[in-house]
């Protein structure tokens, strides 16, 4: 190479530079973050002017102009949100049209559901196999008759139509997890089976699903899972998005779990069967309770993805919350201006506390998980 | 299926549809169209939707995504501020917003909104000044075309150039006077390329100019506001995976601040953002189908709604749809690994 260097170097010396400014607290971060040269400025003083000019009418909205009390009539002419009309629909939101009398056995069932979530997702709790046993198999048998009902032991049989709001909503999110993520690491395996036939099934069945919209799946389950049985085993109305929520899920988990066993190194396997382990019991010993750990933050952001397209299910009749909100609006006594604004917002605010808190704790476990090993 | 009165097989296809369509970029008339024209119409007006959103989402997001890089607090706030607060709310219940409670109460064409340059904003909609074709049209694409075509061949002569004799040959003045001059001169020769209408009220509605429906409008702004915080992300981590010392080391060059970005940082952050920026795009295409739930007629809506219902060929309409959206997500995925690989490491 004897290419002309100079082509290519400066000629000349940079310009010298001005001294960093001495300046020291307050006045230092000031400088450093909103007022560092020309442009800075502009950037800051756009992006205050931006923040004034919004702040006030939200202000308005949601604090100063809003109805705080009352009936319907209150609302008629609100140039403010509506809150008095979340107070009074807050039943009919959180539970749908479930008997007064019997709203205990939603809170129970959801209370429980999501201790054993956090429970099973905690590395740092013990007993995690018996969370795990309790979780996926004891808690959704108890939890459909509980919620379902059964007369033998005294428990009224509520139809699912009358299920509705937050609880439907929750219960969605709920199964959606207990069967897709069995179901999920079920395909991650079956896609690295030695079996050419299986490997290519779940490759196919995984590609496919995550390939069409979620809302096609959610027709499919509600138009053809009825062909498949005799017309008196039809399957409930609820339970139809409910499968096909779990199949969606289960697609997306799979991809996930893959993940994590492609991240464990060979040796696992290989010394557990040194070991004398068989092979199911390699899987289930050695294998799996470290390839799930790994990617615990990909299955709680999967699971928030899956538990925002829950809403989705409103399309198709049910009633959960997003459902159950425009029911609420549609209500020929409450109208006003500002009644689907202020259902919206407090939707928006119900949606964002859930899925913010989820991906918060997720980015912790995750930064948790890269430091330190695990015990 | 015949216990329940499904029909077997495709015969809808060539029935006349008898249901009208708002929005159609083909000829479509309820009384003489097939459901098969039905199915094209819903076609194009999920891939408009989607091609727009595609666009608009990318600017915002590359934008919020840089903005939130920034060393200025109040800017990266406002941007953390935005992604946290748009993808972390079901896009379901933000188009709801936008349709329901935005732009359904507007008010009636006659106490429209006016905005800048004529154009008007009603419960009907987005109307613009609207171009039509006009004489010089063919000419002036024709010439477009061209000016293209030769700017890069220029440009590939240019980079040969480079290449072979490590000189930078600029395409400058050159190249600028073609963009100019070529369709210039076509527009004077056969008159100006495209004449604009204007909105007028007419009776109860507005005519001419180029209306904007308020579904499609409510699901761009809430498909694009979405993806685009996801984007933001995207562009985010991929800024962040190019090392320190890679500025560092091209500053200490001598490279002026544009050109550490143009050929140090893009490059190398593309390589990171692309195949997620894929999923997104994809992503996008695929929610396009909410447009079910605001009444814009897309392939979901037209076809897996309205036709589903009217023949009740539920298995046939639900797997052609899938197969559609299955499609679109292979022939995207195709084309963005092949760009992948034009962008990848070439290691020797």
């Amino acid at each position: 190479m004897n290419a002309d260097v100079s082509r290519f170097v400066a000629r000349d010396m940079a310009p010298a530079r001005s001294p960093p400014v001495a300046a020291a607290g307050l006045w230092r971060w000031l400088r450093h973050n909103l007022f560092q040269n020309a442009a800075s400025t502009f950037l800051t003083l756009t992006g205050l002017g931006f923040i004034a000019l919004l702040a006030p009418p939200l202000w308005r909205f949601l604090v100063s102009d809003a109805v705080w009390h009352g009936g319907p009539s209150a609302c008629v002419a609100a140039s403010g949100a509506c809150w008095t009309f979340i107070a009074q629909k807050l039943p009919f939101l959180t539970y749908g049209s479930y008997p007064e009398a019997q709203r205990w056995r939603v809170d129970v069932v959801v209370l429980a559901g999501f201790a054993l979530i956090v429970w099973l997702l905690s590395p740092r709790l013990a007993h995690r196999n018996l969370a795990a046993g309790l979780f996926f198999v004891a808690f959704p048998v108890a939890a459909l008759v509980l919620l379902h009902g059964a007369p033998a032991l005294g428990l009224a049989t509520i139809d699912t139509s009358l299920w509705g709001g937050i609880f439907v909503t929750l219960l969605l999110g709920l199964s959606g997890i207990v069967f897709s993520l069995p179901l999920g690491t079920a395909l991650a395996l079956a896609r690295r089976s030695k079996l050419p036939l299986i490997r290519f099934a779940a490759a196919l069945f995984i590609e496919t699903v995550r390939g069409v919209p979620f809302i096609t799946v959610l027709f499919l389950a509600n138009f053809m899972l009825p062909l498949f049985v005799p017309v008196t085993w039809e399957p409930d109305r609820l339970l139809r998005p409910m499968i096909g929520t779990a199949l969606f899920g289960a697609a997306y988990m799979a991809e996930v779990v893959r993940g994590g066993l492609q991240a464990l190194p060979r040796g696992q396997t290989e010394a557990a069967r040194a070991l004398g382990l068989s092979p199911w019991a390699s899987l289930r010993r050695v294998v799996l309770p470290q390839a799930l750990t790994i990617v615990i933050p990909g299955i709680v952001n999967s699971f928030i993805g899956l538990f925002k397209d829950t809403t989705l299910v409103s399309i198709v009749g049910i009633f959960d919350f997003l459902g159950a909100a425009e029911a609420a609006r549609a209500d020929p006594k409450w109208q006003g201006p500002s009644i689907a604004t202020t259902g919206y917002i407090f939707a928006a605010l119900f949606y964002f506390c859930c899925c913010y808190a989820m991906s918060r704790w997720s980015q912790g476990l995750e930064r948790r998980l890269r430091h330190g090993p695990e015990t | 299926m015949l216990a329940r009165h499904m029909p077997l097989g495709f015969g809808f296809w060539h029935q006349t549809a008898g249901f009208d369509i708002e929005q159609a970029l083909i000829p479509f008339a309820a009384s003489s169209s097939t459901y098969g024209t039905a199915f094209f119409v819903g076609l194009l007006n999920t891939l408009l939707v989607a091609a727009l959103g595609i666009v608009l989402a990318t600017l915002l997001g590359f934008l919020i995504g840089i903005a939130r890089l920034s060393g200025n607090f109040v800017v990266a706030r406002l941007s953390a501020a935005y992604v946290e607060m748009f993808r972390n709310i079901p896009l379901l219940l933000q188009l709801l917003f936008w349709y329901n409670a935005i732009l359904r109460p507007l008010p009636a064409p006659r106490q429209s909104l006016h905005l800048p340059r004529g154009a008007v904003l009603n419960n009907r909609g987005i109307m613009l000044p609207g171009p039509h074709a006009a004489a010089g049209s063919w000419p002036m694409a024709l010439a477009l075309v061209l000016a293209i075509a030769l700017g890069a061949g220029f440009l590939m002569a240019a980079r040969r150039s480079r290449k072979l004799t490590g000189y930078a040959r600029g395409l400058g003045w050159w190249g600028l006077a073609l963009a100019l001059a070529l369709p210039l001169a076509t527009a004077l020769a056969f008159g100006p390329p495209l004449h604009v209408t204007m909105p007028q009220l007419q009776g109860f509605n507005y005519v001419h100019g180029l209306s904007i429906y308020p579904e499609l409008l409510a699901l761009l702004l809430g498909l694009s506001l979405y993806t685009a915080a996801f984007i933001a992300e995207i562009v985010r981590a991929g800024i962040q995976s190019v090392a320190r010392g890679q500025r560092e080391a091209a500053a200490a060059l001598g490279l002026p601040p544009v050109q550490i970005l143009r050929w140090v940082v893009v490059p190398q952050a593309l390589r990171v953002i692309i195949p997620p920026l894929t999923n997104q795009y994809l992503n996008l295409t695929k929610n396009s189908t909410l447009a079910v739930a605001i009444g814009y007629p897309d392939l979901a809506q037209v076809f897996m709604g309205t036709v589903l219902n009217q023949t009740g060929a539920a298995v046939q309409i639900v797997f052609i749809t899938m197969g559609v959206y299955l499609a679109i997500s292979l022939v995207t995925a195709l084309a963005m690994n092949l760009w992948n690989r034009r962008m990848a490491l070439h290691e020797r």
